[in-house]
């Protein structure tokens, strides 16, 4: 019976082909403009989030505000890499100095650390080497500046085995970083002059620094996520300042990726409700075609019921056309988007624009329920009829 | 197997109230080729939807084929409608959309009919009223006489109890009319039961017996 109904719903919706589009667009535009909305918001939501990540993926960096009179050192920092829960770990002082090559000179932000701080911070070597943990073990006065020191000191970026002078100490320079986008810190610092020297040689150089480390950064370990990092780490510094949790202070970057994903959400959630609210506006005009329809077909109705249709008969039959109508424009409108979303893709080669099942089954879920709520009125109408009343309709 | 006991049907014009049916009583019998006549606002009309359970009475008694049917639900009347009333109107009443052989199938599918009984019997009526060879054809495609000739396929097709045709020459030029009521008296001469409304005397004087309706009022015309 279903098929049968179905069968005079498609007929009906052939036998108007231009009608039927024109109500459809409608539901076309309403689909088109969801899901372009909500993908254009997911493609570039995934490409910041992607960015953010790759800025040194995700490390929490760590300051000691009262060490209890047990202050960490640098062996206590290494240790922390023996733990499973943890990558990475590198101590970080840092203070300004005047640095000067020749007879150029300017302010320097120098940072004491150790090798770990390179991947930790995903920093980029252009020339030479970072730190070396010989380095470090060794005090040597060896200096990794970035770019725009080395333009400003000597005038090149190629100045491997220069020396230059900090506060009246002469360092060799062994590498230079690499301007980087993939580097927050690279991106942060970028036209400032930066040093990183060994952490033992800046204790030794300047007394401001003293043998506590009260600043350092560590990554998560292979198979651990940062949150079991964080659990592990603050279980250690718990254990070590007397269970204080004032003493210390951990904070990470997926704090601004959660910032970032809240901001996209409520994006999506607001474009995804304005592209709805012309998804109802479509499904109106359904709504109003299947009315004048109703209308139009009133003697048809009476003839079905004289013959024998019943109430159930002609509300399926209408509510099948309104379905219809609905869900071709459905899917002529997930088809626009595709095509579309292709082509935005094609011409932005960063990023990729893609309908996600999600919001393709929601709105193919939307449409069918627009279909069916804005086509049981008219179909009700319809089925309601009396029969010698439609038989007498002439129209 | 139709009676009419005192069967009255009034409505609400304009506040005020018509009386289309005044005590109506009528029997018609198996088999019987009954012709009811009346000029227009006699009642007919009225008449016909009552026999063909498309309208309720408003009092009285009507019993078809052993069924007082004046309590049916809308649900039940349209059962009936589709079981035992062939119906034939003046203006053939054929939906446009449909070739002759799908409106001719309707009232099966209806039925539920499974679909290779429906064909069978469709090509059958079809044939009877000779037009199966244009069956895929519109009713805009078709003369006066062949719409009619599938309205009449579309009746006999369920094997109703009973044929109604309300003017059904009405439409038609005299010579197309004559092979309609040949067709009226095939069905009559295999056992059917025919009641035909008409306001021409000369199409009403064809049926065995007839019956007259005058303001409401249904009397025997004798012959």
């Amino acid at each position: 019976m279903i098929g049968q109904s179905a069968k005079m719903a498609v007929k009906a919706v052939w036998g108007n082909k231009l009608r039927s589009f024109l109500t459809m667009l409608g539901i076309i535009i309403g689909v088109f403009a969801l899901v372009v909305l909500v993908s254009l918001v997911n493609g570039a939501t995934d490409y910041v989030t992607d960015t953010i990540s790759s800025l040194g993926g995700s490390y929490l960096s760590v300051s000691v505000s009262d060490d209890k009179g047990d202050p960490l050192t640098l062996d206590d920092i290494n240790a922390l890499m023996d733990e499973e829960e943890i990558g990475l770990a590198a101590p970080l002082a840092s203070l300004s100095a005047t640095g000067k090559a020749g007879h150029e000179s300017g302010t320097v932000y120098v940072y004491g650390t150790t090798p770990a701080y390179q991947s930790i911070n995903n920093l980029g070597i252009e020339y030479g080497t970072f730190l070396r943990q010989t380095d470090v073990e060794n005090n040597n006065y060896v200096v990794v500046i970035n770019q725009t020191m080395a333009d400003e000191l000597f005038g090149t970026n190629d100045c491997l085995g220069e020396t230059l002078t900090l506060n009246g100490t002469k360092f060799t320079v062994i590498g230079i970083l690499a301007d980087d986008d993939n580097s927050m810190t690279s991106m942060i610092t970028s036209g400032m002059m930066v040093a990183y020297v060994p952490y033992t040689t800046a204790r030794r150089m300047f007394s401001s620094i003293s043998s506590s480390i009260s600043s350092f950064y560590i990554t998560s370990g292979e198979n651990a996520t940062a949150e079991e990092a964080n659990d592990r780490l603050t279980e250690i510094l718990m254990a070590r300042f007397g269970q204080d949790e004032d003493a210390f202070t951990i904070s990470d970057n997926s704090m601004i990726e959660e910032a970032m994903s809240s901001v996209t959400n409520m994006l999506e959630t607001l474009l995804g409700g304005i592209a709805a609210i012309s998804l109802i506006v479509g499904g109106i005009g359904i709504m109003n075609i299947m009315l004048v329809s109703v209308t139009e077909r009133t003697k048809e109705i009476g003839i079905r019921k004289a013959i024998g249709a019943g109430r159930g008969v002609i509300l399926t039959q209408f509510l099948i056309e309104a379905l219809i109508i609905s869900l071709i424009g459905c899917a002529l409108g997930l088809a626009l988007s595709w095509v579309t979303l292709k082509i935005v893709t094609a011409l932005m080669d960063a990023v990729t624009f893609s309908i996600t099942p999600t919001i393709a089954s929601l709105s193919i879920a939307f449409c069918m329920a627009i279909g069916l709520l804005f086509g049981l009125y008219p179909a009700n109408k319809a089925a309601n009829k009396p029969p010698i009343e439609a038989l007498r309709y002439e129209g | 197997m139709i009676v009419l006991k005192d069967i009255c049907k009034t409505y609400q014009v304009g506040g005020e109230t018509v009386r289309a049916l005044d005590n109506a009583n009528m029997h018609i019998y198996q088999g019987e080729f009954v012709g009811i006549i009346g000029p227009s606002g006699s009642g007919k009309s009225t008449l016909m939807n009552i026999v063909g359970c498309l309208d309720l009475p408003t009092s009285g008694q009507y019993i078809l084929d052993g069924q007082p049917i004046e309590n049916y639900s809308e649900r039940e009347l349209t059962h009936v409608r589709n079981k035992k009333i062939g119906f034939i109107f003046q203006s053939f009443n054929l939906i446009p959309k449909l070739t002759a052989e799908e409106n001719v199938e309707l009232p099966l599918i209806y039925q539920r009919v499974p679909r290779h009984e429906r064909q069978e019997r469709v090509e059958a009526a079809l044939n009877r009223v000779g037009l199966w060879q244009r069956r895929q054809h519109r009713p805009t495609e078709l003369s006066g006489g062949q719409q009619q000739r599938v309205a009449i396929a579309r009746a006999l097709v369920t094997q109703p109890s009973l044929f109604l045709a309300d003017e059904p020459t009405g439409n038609l030029d005299s010579k197309t009319s004559e092979e309609i009521m040949d067709i009226f008296h095939e069905l009559h001469s295999q056992g059917n039961t025919i009641v035909l409304i008409t306001h021409d005397n000369d199409v009403a004087a064809q049926a065995a017996r007839r019956i007259r309706i005058r303001d409401g009022h249904v009397t025997e015309v004798e012959e």
